[in-house]
């Protein structure tokens, strides 16, 4: 099956982040998305541990671990960047401030509840971080993931089986396959990868597609 | 009023048993080191610890886990590949977790420096961390009733100091410092410059000295990842 490497995924969902938008990243595969953003587009990088106007990585030699994101790496400020505490952080997203999250996950459903937090598996450590507070807060929650378990069962589901990080909070799904929009009995179909067969892309998708405007 | 206290283990002299301590910090930016260091040795026990984290590594607060004072941990995210200390005592049923979602735990700690008895928030509606806790719809939306979290202590790092206790601080070693410090009966604040009355821009004090109860002079580290080195 034709698909889209993570690079390519985050290059896609870089493509529909506006000039001018203010945009929190979650840790992990929505890291990769800022290495995509154009130098000529203006967006602003937000961390929720308490920086806005966040640059890339620091050269080999020249990291500041008091300078880090959210994933504890080491980052820079750009001109015009600026630091705050926790509470202001999170009123930036509670506050709907933030235009743009975009977020790893487990499992999405068809109205959009989104789970990414915990397994559920009765020995697991649970660990939330500020997945909740980013989740609801955004005007906007993207996710960007597998389509499918490493098992191959579809990722975006009827209803969630592991534990809620949000309900109805996303928006529109990206993942290897296709980038789908939340549709409330299913998702729509926004674009999916070259080559790909819609029936293929269905058979792997636990909720009906739509090709267009209803 | 002087404010200046000669090092960290008299700053935290009168910690008793049974206190809840904030300590600042998000991975080792902000942490107070010095302030976790004198905690371990001052001995106080069946502490109630509220961080964002609980314990990297073997250093600070894992070692202060690892040394079983701490009966209750108030945090956002415990579990990190290097939290071995906190994981073993979890396990094993040693150690109390009150998991609390990252924007509720800033806020619920700034509600108790600001007088606030409680707030609706939005965050955690519907999940697991929300069961068991009042909520209400207000203008179609759904909130969940959040308590403040106040504390004996607060341990925080901040950069310049005055004797009125006036900080400043740096980078996103910030975060927790200066909401925790208007939450606790007494905050104590290690910097690594203290400054004449005036020399800190009134423009750019970030937590005013009000807030403050002491302040420790400890030498300057540069925090690098997996803890600190002297600079």
């Amino acid at each position: 099956m034709n698909k889209w490497t993570r690079d390519q995924m985050a290059r896609r969902v870089a493509r529909d982040i506006p000039a001018g938008a203010v945009v929190n990243l979650g840790i992990g595969l929505p890291t990769l998305v800022a290495n995509h953003l154009p130098a000529e587009r203006e967006v602003l990088l937000h961390s929720e541990n308490g920086v806005l106007g966040m640059g890339p990585a620091p050269p080999p030699g020249q990291e500041d671990y008091d300078l880090i994101n959210a994933g504890k790496q080491p980052v820079t400020l750009v001109p015009g960047g600026c630091f705050f505490h926790h509470a202001d952080s999170f009123a930036m997203m509670r506050g709907g401030h933030l235009d743009v999250c975009v977020l790893g996950a487990f499992q999405v459903s068809a109205r959009g509840d989104l789970a990414n937090w915990h397994t559920g598996a009765p020995d697991a450590i649970p660990a939330v971080g500020g997945a909740m507070d980013l989740a609801i807060g955004a005007k906007q929650t993207w996710v960007m993931m597998e389509h499918t378990t490493r098992n191959g069962d579809s990722k975006i589901v009827p209803q969630c089986t592991y534990p809620l990080t949000g309900i109805a909070c996303v928006k529109r799904v990206y993942t290897e396959l296709a980038v789908l929009d939340i549709a409330g009995d299913g998702v729509r179909l926004v674009e999916m990868v070259e080559g790909l067969d819609f029936d293929a892309l269905q058979r792997v998708t636990a909720v009906p597609i739509w090709r267009r405007e209803r | 009023m002087n404010k200046l206290i000669a090092n960290p283990r008299e700053a935290l002299a009168d910690v008793r048993d049974g206190a809840t301590v904030m300590i600042g910090g998000f991975g080792t930016a902000g942490q107070p080191e010095e302030l976790v260091d004198a905690l371990i040795e001052q001995g106080a026990r069946d502490l109630t610890i509220v961080n964002n984290n609980a314990g990297n590594g073997d250093h600070g607060l894992a070692a202060l886990l690892a040394a079983g004072r701490v009966r209750k941990i108030i945090c956002s995210f415990p579990r990190q590949a290097d939290s071995h200390h906190f994981d073993r005592l979890y396990r094993a049923g040693k150690i109390e977790l009150e998991l609390v979602p990252q924007g509720n735990l800033a806020e619920r700690i700034r509600a108790a420096g600001a007088g606030i008895g409680a707030f609706f928030t939005p965050t955690g509606y519907g999940t697991e961390l929300a069961r068991g806790k009042e909520t209400r719809e207000i203008d179609g939306r759904h909130y969940v009733l959040e308590y403040p979290i106040a504390a004996d202590f607060a341990l925080i790092k901040a950069e310049r100091g005055d004797r009125w206790g006036n900080l400043t601080y740096r980078m996103t070693a910030r975060n927790f410092g200066p909401i925790m410090a208007t939450a606790a009966r007494v905050s104590v604040a290690t910097v690594h410059e203290v400054v004449e009355l005036g020399a800190l821009d009134p423009e750019a004090v970030v937590t005013p000295g009000l807030f403050v109860k002491r302040v420790v002079k400890v030498p300057r580290k540069a925090t690098i990842g997996a803890g600190f080195k002297v600079a």
